[in-house]
């Protein structure tokens, strides 16, 4: 295979951590207000992705750096292109990120309350826009002869554009109350576990839709088997929430957002950024790629280093396996620390 | 203001605010390592209290070193897509591995130090925080290398097909000659932040009334605080001397603007400690020199040749400047901003000179379990880590200012690197929407660091005892909860 191939497929491969990971811990964060129904709930929600949400979001920091080494044309178009969006991106990030270590930092209620806020909006702001973004890239965006993007904000605010965002963020929720009911215990397991199969019937509607779409514009065989699987794995997961076996539930939803990632690259290739102004125009995996050195170079650092990075991340989720539950929240130390 | 000026703003503040809480990370997380290491070695309960102490504070501004640095991995390609198109082949390697090798060790051996505490064996905690100190070598040295590539740009070749630089030659990046004394020079920059940090809030709560109690724990932290701070100083210092000898070398302007020197100085010439005149430097009013230093630092000879501004501007010229297409090209001339470049160059030293003296101070002022009678002890102390972080703020304010033009040296200029596809508005947004979020977290921060600060250490709690995945116990409130 190509080494640009492969690259194509690397890239692929952090996208799906990132989504399958980082999907739950947006989901949990969109859901505080939904399914807690105190501090204590609150906490222990937290508290579920506290040691991980870092470690999940390093997938999109490695995405992108993977992406400048190994396509630099792609990183350049897409994020001086998609300027507005991953801005507000960035911004939801930083206050969701900020919003986990600063909460619990004082016991005002006010001060908890905005943080909350934070969390919640900056987990469904980039959400809706991860898919907003990625149903562009593989739909395609105006980009003229020297690669420049030349739509504006509007330009990406298609319906097709906009359903995808719509399916990433119901995917995400879904994802996280199975999360959320995996590994909590008492009441508020129960009411993940409902609330689950209730958005995810939403979601596997919007999916299909969305997939069906995707494959009738740009799929192709294997696109299509993807797809399915994907459809199928949702169902089931949602089976699964319904008879309680939360654990194949959420390995549901984790199959069914990293098969769907797959299905999107799988109708992009060999594009990387199909240009709809001209198809001589679109970005490839060959006209955008770094130099056979360079991916060679970033090869040998990824065969050595991805297992090695996969094995203490699978390690951490094996330390904290416990489920969490009310009474394991130890009451708040730090009422005086808010003097 | 067009798209570049922007741009260049927003890089230079968006970076210096990552930078303000970069190295305290750095540094920090060895000295907290170091606590926790003692603990587990010697069971004495301060070093526990000390671990807990300072692992709050460095988490407070750990969290805001990895948000922002989230803006800086995707802001070359938003502001500077033609800089990235030309680059990317050689600069985006170090970047992804980077984060491959750095961010996740860090991110997630973190996640393990904070809520392990009933999770891991002692001895095991104490690793994951070595492992994130690790982790932030490894994002300094990937990261460094990649800014010691646009200082020096080696190990590529310029593709005119493509039209742009191309890797050839990976470990001559990695070992750039620039890279060698740049990283251990940060380092130790890092080091001394987390010593003068260290030393300053001891100093300050040891001053404190309410912290009587713990005043032989605060005692024996100031001391191991102003230990650290004297061995970074010597290393930057040494480090330090060893750059400037190689930025000669690689980029004679920036020495030369270092000091304004205009004319070429063939032997001995002298380095101003200040100077007052007009700010371009070109008309001096009084000065005080030490004669021949400038000629010891560029050269390692006190009679060494300095080259000046205006010959090397005129050379430049001539070999970069004739075709305006080309990404050698400026509007302007190839000299930086000389005010911005003498002085910050001063500033960094002088910062660090200021944060040497006063730990060795306070070292002395302490010696053999004295009590300092001075009251303004807490004072200096706090003003310590920021003369550091400051210090190193205009250490890179230098650096970066002093290659102006240049975005890469002698490959592309910073103007023709920016985005040509983003709009003013565009920037403008992300200027302003950056600008003021960032202000509001600074006040955030410091204002937790202080009530934090303030609080002190929390009394000693026994830890529990676990073996790998935490007691068996499963109805026990966790050690540890946001
Ligand atoms: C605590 C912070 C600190 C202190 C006390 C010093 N420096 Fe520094 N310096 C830095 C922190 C720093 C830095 C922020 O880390 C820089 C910016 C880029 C770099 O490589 O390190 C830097 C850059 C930097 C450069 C520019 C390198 C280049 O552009 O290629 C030189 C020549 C020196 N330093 C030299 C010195 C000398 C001679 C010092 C005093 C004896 C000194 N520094 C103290
Ligand atoms: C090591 C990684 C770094 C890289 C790859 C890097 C890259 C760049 C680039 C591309 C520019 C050109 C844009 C511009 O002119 O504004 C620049 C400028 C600048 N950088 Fe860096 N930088 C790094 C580290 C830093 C740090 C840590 C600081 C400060 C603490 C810093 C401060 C600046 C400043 C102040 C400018 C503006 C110079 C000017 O516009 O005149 N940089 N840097």
């Amino acid at each position: 295979m190509e080494l640009t191939t492969v690259w194509f497929a690397l890239i692929a491969v952090l996208w799906v951590g990132y989504f399958c990971l980082e999907g739950f811990d947006f989901g949990v964060g969109m859901l505080l207000p939904v399914l807690s129904r105190n501090e204590t709930e609150r906490r222990v929600m937290i508290n579920t992705i506290g040691p991980v949400w870092d470690g999940n979001e390093v997938w999109v920091l490695v995405a992108g750096g993977a992406t400048f080494a190994a396509f630099p044309e792609w990183y350049a178009t897409l994020f001086s292109g998609f300027y507005l969006p991953l801005l507000l991106i960035l911004v939801a990030l930083i206050v969701r990120g900020l919003s986990f270590e600063y909460r619990h930092k004082r016991e005002a209620d006010a001060w908890k309350g905005r943080w909350d806020l934070a969390i919640i909006w900056g987990s469904f702001v980039p959400a809706v826009l991860w898919g907003v973004a990625f149903a562009n890239i593989v739909a395609g965006v105006p980009i003229d002869a020297d690669k420049e993007f030349t739509g504006t904000l509007l330009t990406l605010l298609n319906p097709y554009g906009l359903l995808g965002g719509l399916v990433t963020l119901t995917l995400f929720a879904t994802h996280g109350a199975m999360f959320v009911a995996l590994k909590t215990d008492g009441d508020i397991r129960h009411r993940a576990r409902d609330l689950s199969v209730r958005i995810g019937a939403v979601a596997a509607l919007l999916a299909v839709v969305f997939l069906a779409w995707t494959q009738v514009k740009t799929g192709t065989a294997a696109s299509a088997v993807v797809f399915v699987v994907a459809a199928l794995s949702l169902v089931g997961a949602l089976f699964a929430a319904m008879r309680g076996r939360e654990g194949w539930a959420f390995v549901g939803t984790f199959l069914t957002i990293g098969l769907a990632v797959i299905g999107l690259f799988v109708a992009l290739f060999p594009d990387v950024m199909p240009s709809t102004t001209d198809p001589a125009f679109s970005l490839t995996t060959t006209n955008a790629a770094a130099t056979a050195y360079t991916l060679k170079v970033m090869t040998w650092v990824a065969v050595v280093f991805t297992p090695i990075v996969l094995g203490y991340q699978a390690w951490t989720y094996w330390v904290f396996r416990k489920r969490i539950a009310v009474h394991h929240i130890p009451s708040p130390v730090l009422a005086d620390a808010a003097k | 203001m067009d798209v570049l000026d922007i741009a260049r703003w927003q890089f230079g503040i968006i970076t210096v605010y990552h930078f303000l809480f970069v190295p305290l990370t750095i540094g920090l997380t060895a000295v907290i390592a170091g606590l926790e290491t003692a603990w587990v070695r010697t069971g004495k309960e301060d070093y526990l209290r000390l671990t807990k102490f300072f692992g709050k504070l460095f988490l407070i501004n750990f969290a805001i070193g990895v948000v922002t640095g989230i803006v800086q991995e995707f802001q070359f390609g938003m502001n500077w897509s033609d800089y990235s198109r030309f680059v990317g082949d050689v600069f985006g390697a170090p970047l992804a591995i980077e984060g491959l090798l750095a961010f996740f060790l860090e991110s997630t051996f973190l996640g393990l130090w904070i809520f392990g505490w009933d999770k891991l064996p002692r001895g095991l905690h104490a690793g994951c925080m070595w492992l994130v100190h690790l982790g932030t070598l490894a994002s300094s040295w990937f990261i460094l290398a990649a800014n010691s590539w646009m200082q020096h740009p080696v190990g590529h070749r310029f593709n005119p097909e493509t039209g742009r630089a191309e890797l050839t030659d990976f470990w001559a990046v990695m070992f750039n000659k620039v890279q060698v004394v740049t990283f251990p020079h940060v380092i130790f920059a890092a080091y001394m932040t987390a010593g003068t940090f260290l030393l300053g809030v001891s100093a300050y709560l040891y001053m404190k009334k309410k912290h009587e109690a713990d005043r032989p724990m605060y005692h024996r932290a100031i001391r191991i605080g102003a230990v650290i701070t004297l061995l970074a100083g010597i290393g930057v210092a040494v480090t330090g001397d060893l750059q400037g000898k190689v930025m000669t070398e690689v980029q004679p302007m920036k020495m030369a603007a270092a000091e304004g020197l205009y004319e070429t100085s063939d032997s001995c010439a002298p380095f101003s400690v200040f100077t007052l005149g007009t700010p371009d430097g070109k008309e001096e009013k009084f000065a005080v020199t030490i004669p021949c230093l400038l000629s010891f630092l560029a050269t390692g000879s006190f009679d060494g040749k300095v080259e000046g501004i205006n010959p090397l501007s005129e050379q430049y010229v001539e070999t970069y400047g004739s075709d305006p297409t080309s990404t050698t090209y400026t509007d302007g001339d190839y000299t930086p901003v000389i005010p911005v470049t003498y002085w910050s160059f001063r500033f960094m030293m002088g910062l660090g000179i200021f944060a040497a003296a006063g730990a060795a101070l306070i070292l002395w002022l302490t010696r053999k379990g004295r009590t300092p009678g001075v009251r303004w002890l807490g004072v200096l102390g706090l003003s310590l880590p920021i003369a550091t972080t400051l210090a190193s703020s205009w250490g890179w304010i230098f650096t970066e200012m002093g290659r102006q033009p240049w975005v890469v040296f002698g490959l592309m200029t910073t103007e023709s690197g920016v985005s040509p596809g983003v709009s003013v508005f565009e920037a403008a947004t992300s200027l302003v929407v950056l600008t003021s979020l960032y202000a509001v977290l600074a006040v955030i921060e410091v204002k937790l660091l202080v009530t934090y600060i303030n609080k002190g250490a929390d009394p000693y709690e026994e830890p529990p005892r676990v073996k790998v995945g935490g007691s068996d116990d499963e109805d026990a409130p966790l050690t540890f909860a946001y």
